[in-house]
């Protein structure tokens, strides 16, 4: 029995998982309380947000995210991955700047719009 | 040079609003922000979670920001962007100075002040010490960070539990800081409690409810913090101290709405909310004078901000059509038993047909309790029933117009606990 706090909404319900009974959730006020509860014991997945170097831009980092939730265990991996990434001005909000990270089918793309900065 | 409407602030309240007055066929509008670009603080926001409400899909700060950015492209919005405003007249005249135009007064028949807030710095709250560098505003560490591209230091110790703090708590570990603490005073946190799981407990970072810093110790730069635990007067318990080896302490310790513009122009303040009274139609106490967003209260979720602020944008476009509410029937709003303010502070009945959205914080953390509307004779108007009510998430309540007609006097909004309620 695992105790866990959900955090799909504000509500904050404090969940029991029990791994040895089909991950039954208990303590949940709505259905998404048991979805979050059984993924999160069995396959953990959180959205990463961060940012990767931008060139000719005013400003010198381009913001970014995964197009979908990663493995929470691949998530330090994933910035590693984004330390090599550099980006030239323009970029358009939502361009893959990453494809398929990890086999994951789960690409890092843009989140801003920056245009070539007028020199 | 004379507009319509001149909205103080490109972020999102102010975005918001001008689109909303655009929509309701007002088309002489200027923006000035003070910023080189639109989107306010939701450029440095590059974490998601906003917009489930408004947009229903999860959208990062600058994605957010750009929706609506787009969305007033497609419109005739003047922006002024690098322009900063000096000064706002009761006569609507806004003094605007910047690089490329100079000074300029711009008239406007309605004014939107959308200022946002700024936050509370190590001197507001005086922490002990001395003053080496090393200590941010979690904001300003954000800034440094995701637009800089500047990491402020490899130690940290974050004072207060609010959201932003939570926030860059996991952005400094994802970076490769260690974040060795969390401290808050409170006995419960200022932040939300989807933050405190994915932001501290994903990292193993611990925070410290009901303990504080005591001093701040380092010649150049910040080398340990000493944090105590707090009695329930808030104040350090001798004998509690612990040390934290550290390069950085960030500070998230509350924002406070920028209203310096607001206070010249001679508006009447709220005290609690440290924002302008407002009517149900976000209008000041000038007539033509709006106010939306979290100059008027520091809201948690940029949704609400957006709503409230098409709420300004529509009255003002109505203003300058020549729409004006009747000020009586006049129902003053307070905050009773653990509700710290409410927004709007008055409601004009002539202008509430559809009924009224409220929106508050409470004082404290409750469980099972209800949110109750009582008018000056003490009568029930309305009562809502919540599982869960915290201070760190802002509470909203809709008063249906029969509910309204039947007060007397001011409204009093109250937290009720407990059995044998009438």
């Amino acid at each position: 029995m695992t105790q866990i706090i959900c955090i799909t909404c504000p509500k904050g319900c404090h969940l029991q998982v029990d791994e040895e009974n089909d991950f039954r959730v208990t303590g949940n006020n709505c259905p998404r309380g048991e979805t979050y509860g059984k993924n999160e014991l069995q396959n953990p997945v959180r959205t990463l947000t961060s940012t990767v170097r931008l060139t000719g831009a005013r400003t010198p980092r381009l913001p970014v995210k995964s197009s979908a939730p990663l493995p929470k265990g691949r998530i330090f991996d994933a910035m590693r991955l984004l330390d090599e990434v550099s980006v030239a001005a323009p970029v358009r909000c939502g361009q893959i700047l990453l494809p398929d990270v990890f086999g994951t089918g789960v690409d890092i793309v843009a989140t801003k719009s920056f245009d070539a900065a007028q020199s | 040079m004379k507009y319509d409407v001149i909205v103080i602030g490109g972020g999102p309240a102010g975005l918001a609003a001008a689109h909303a007055a655009w929509q309701d066929g007002c088309k002489s509008i200027c923006i000035v922000e003070r910023d080189k670009e639109l989107g306010g603080i939701l450029n440095q926001c590059i974490h998601n979670g906003f917009g489930l409400h408004f947009f229903k899909e999860e959208l990062t700060g600058p994605e957010y920001a750009g929706r609506f950015i787009d969305m007033l492209g497609e419109t005739g919005v003047s922006v002024r962007t690098d322009a900063m405003v000096l000064e706002v007249t009761p006569d609507k005249q806004v003094h605007v100075v910047s690089t490329a135009q100079g000074y300029e007064i711009l008239e406007a028949r309605s004014i939107i002040l959308a200022m946002g807030c700024r936050e509370r710095t190590r001197g507001a709250i005086g922490i002990p010490g001395s003053r080496p560098a090393g200590v941010f505003t979690a904001g300003a560490a954000q800034r440094y960070l995701n637009i800089e591209g500047y990491m402020v230091g490899k130690r940290v110790v974050i004072l207060g539990s609010g959201d932003i703090g939570l926030i860059m708590a996991r952005r400094m570990t994802l970076e490769g800081a260690k974040v060795l603490a969390c401290v808050e005073v409170m006995p419960y946190s200022g932040g939300l409690t989807r933050n405190i799981v994915q932001c501290l407990h994903d990292f193993d970072i611990p925070l410290y409810l009901s303990h504080t810093i005591t001093d701040i110790q380092g010649r150049d730069r910040v080398e340990r913090v000493i944090v105590a635990e707090v009695g329930p007067d808030r104040r350090p318990i001798t004998g509690t101290e612990m040390t934290f080896d550290c390069d950085t302490v960030l500070l998230s310790v509350g924002l406070i709405p920028e209203n310096e513009l607001s206070r010249a122009a001679g508006l009447e303040m709220d005290p609690r909310t440290n924002g302008p009274v407002v009517y149900e139609n976000m209008e000041t106490s000038i007539p033509g004078v709006f106010a939306c967003g979290n100059v008027v209260h520091v809201h948690d979720l940029v949704d609400f901000v957006t709503a409230e602020s098409q709420r300004a944008g529509h009255a003002a476009a109505a203003y300058c059509a020549g729409h004006t509410p009747a000020a009586a029937p006049l129902l003053p709003l307070k905050g009773g038993n653990g509700v710290g303010y409410t927004v709007p502070q008055h409601i004009r009945m002539d202008n509430a047909k559809d009924g009224v959205s409220l929106f508050f914080r409470v004082r404290a953390v409750y469980r099972d309790a209800r949110i109750v509307v009582r008018d000056d004779s003490g009568a029930q108007i309305a009562a809502y029933p919540r599982e869960h009510l915290a201070p760190g998430e802002m509470e909203s309540i809709k008063l249906p117009r029969v509910l309204l007609e039947k007060a007397s006097g001011a409204l009093t909004v109250q937290i009720e606990e407990g059995g044998d309620q009438k």
